[in-house]
């Protein structure tokens, strides 16, 4: 399904893996976290491979609740750390909850703080914001990017909207269909956070040509 | 409501016994009221109290040992396939073996003992947990799995929070079904091979022909395992699946 893809991450980037659906980026997270071992190529992790995960659907325990889901995976996370990350993500309401009650934005949230309570060396999200709507995609990328600007984690986001990965990454690269390759490494030079409508367009329309090449 | 009809049930038991009584005399069947005061009577005496106790801690006994061993070979054969295909023609053979070849076997090959008693009704027990178990293991969720492989969760935390919520109603039912079975099996255990127990008392008085002591003795037996569902395993099914109750 992929074809010959080479990327690398410095320390505390964030970078976005932006491409068509069904072009093979899920795979491709799972091979660079290690759970697909089917492929020909290298991998090579942070020294000691800690590696937050948020998939797709948040792959809660649904008889633990949210704070223990939380725990379970970051034993090692103290109150504080805990109470910080459910204050940002909204979650500090929700904390006795079991999974099954909290809606799919709630889920995702959680799903987050796992990631982060766990203090993985290399964060990778896949599609965290998809089917989600609009508004929620917005409150959902900022809080992202105040966990990520607050412990400067290497990230990896997959995701197939361009929109997403000009609004969070400083690195985007571009996947071509399957079967994908990287067809454009595009460095985003400005801070996240206040990016203009401007800037934004440039660095979209820059993509565009990209992909159009591509 | 609820509480009516399960009386009325039970009021209804009574008076086809009473009359079932009268129909064919009380040497085949005693009215209910002559085995109530058998039961009175043995328990004064302190025979249907050891009887009992014995009993049930051989149920206890061959159940836990079966449960254990069942949760075990089950999930490895659930989750390992070449374990299941070298496993899997013991555990037929193990399922269509007779209850009976079973105890007899393990009274000739271990002499008439308290261990051969027990492995006798563990085996018995043992294929149908594992066959439970195995069902629940192979429904287990891949996705968790993986979850927990990538937040490198322990052993332990794995067992005990990603697997084990997920088997527990595969282990409820195997818990249900066996208690029933195990009991059974105990009693006949009891019959063939043991000098005290349920079933050792029932043998006597098969022997001496007293239907109102086999009433006794069953039937106290009956109420007793039906207190450990309703007092022991309900609130822990109950417990266990709270998670479920509530919805969003």
């Amino acid at each position: 399904m992929l074809g010959e893809i080479s990327l690398s991450l410095s320390s505390g980037e964030v970078a976005a893996v932006v491409g068509p659906s069904g072009c093979g980026k899920t795979t491709l997270l799972r091979i660079i976290v290690g759970l697909d071992r089917d492929f020909d190529g290298s991998v090579t992790r942070p020294t000691h491979g800690r590696l937050g995960v948020v998939f797709q659907e948040p792959r809660l325990l649904p008889w633990r609740t949210v704070e223990d889901n939380v725990r379970l995976a970051a034993p090692q996370a103290g109150e504080a750390t805990l109470s910080a990350l459910f204050a940002t993500l909204g979650l500090a309401a929700h904390r006795r909850h079991y999974p099954g009650e909290l809606s799919l934005g709630l889920a995702r949230r959680v799903a987050l703080a796992r990631a982060f309570a766990f203090e993985p060396e290399l964060l990778a999200l896949d599609e965290p914001f998809v089917s989600l709507d609009a508004a929620l995609v917005e409150k959902l990328r900022a809080e992202l990017i105040e966990l990520v600007s607050r412990r400067p984690t290497t990230t990896l986001l997959v995701t197939h909207s361009i929109e997403e990965a000009i609004g969070l990454a400083d690195r985007i690269f571009l996947l071509s269909r399957s079967p994908a390759r990287v067809i454009a490494d595009v460095p985003i030079e400005r801070p996240r956070s206040p990016r203009s409508a401007a800037e934004l367009a440039v660095i979209r329309d820059k993509l565009r040509a990209a992909a159009a090449y591509g | 409501m609820n509480v009516a009809l399960r009386l009325g049930s039970v009021v209804l038991l009574l008076a086809i016994w009473l009359a079932g009584s009268h129909l064919v005399g009380p040497r085949l069947l005693p009215a209910p009221q002559t085995v109530a005061l058998a039961i009175v009577h043995e328990a004064r005496s302190g025979a249907l109290g050891f009887n009992l106790a014995v009993t049930l801690l051989r149920v206890a006994a061959a159940f836990t040992i079966a449960m254990v061993f069942g949760t075990v070979i089950g999930l490895a054969m659930g989750r390992i396939a070449v374990i299941d295909r070298l496993a899997d023609p013991w555990l037929v053979v193990l399922l269509n073996l007779p209850a009976l070849v079973i105890i007899v076997l393990a009274y000739i090959w271990a002499g008439l003992t308290e261990v051969a008693a027990l492995i006798a009704v563990a085996l018995n027990k043992l294929p149908i947990a594992i066959v439970t178990v195995r069902e629940g293991a192979r429904a287990l969720d891949p996705s968790l799995d993986e979850m927990a492989t990538v937040f490198r969760m322990s052993g332990w935390t794995r067992l005990r929070h990603v697997t084990m919520p997920q088997l527990a109603p595969y282990l409820a039912a195997a818990t249900r079904s066996g208690l029933s079975l195990v009991w059974k099996i105990v009693l006949i255990v009891e019959l063939l091979g043991r000098p005290n127990g349920v079933g050792f008392e029932i043998g006597v008085a098969f022997q001496l022909f007293d239907v109102t002591r086999i009433l006794a003795y069953a039937l106290t037996f009956v109420i007793v395992m039906l207190a450990i569902e309703t007092f022991l395993v309900q609130p822990l099914e109950r417990r266990v699946s709270r998670w479920r109750i509530r919805p969003a």
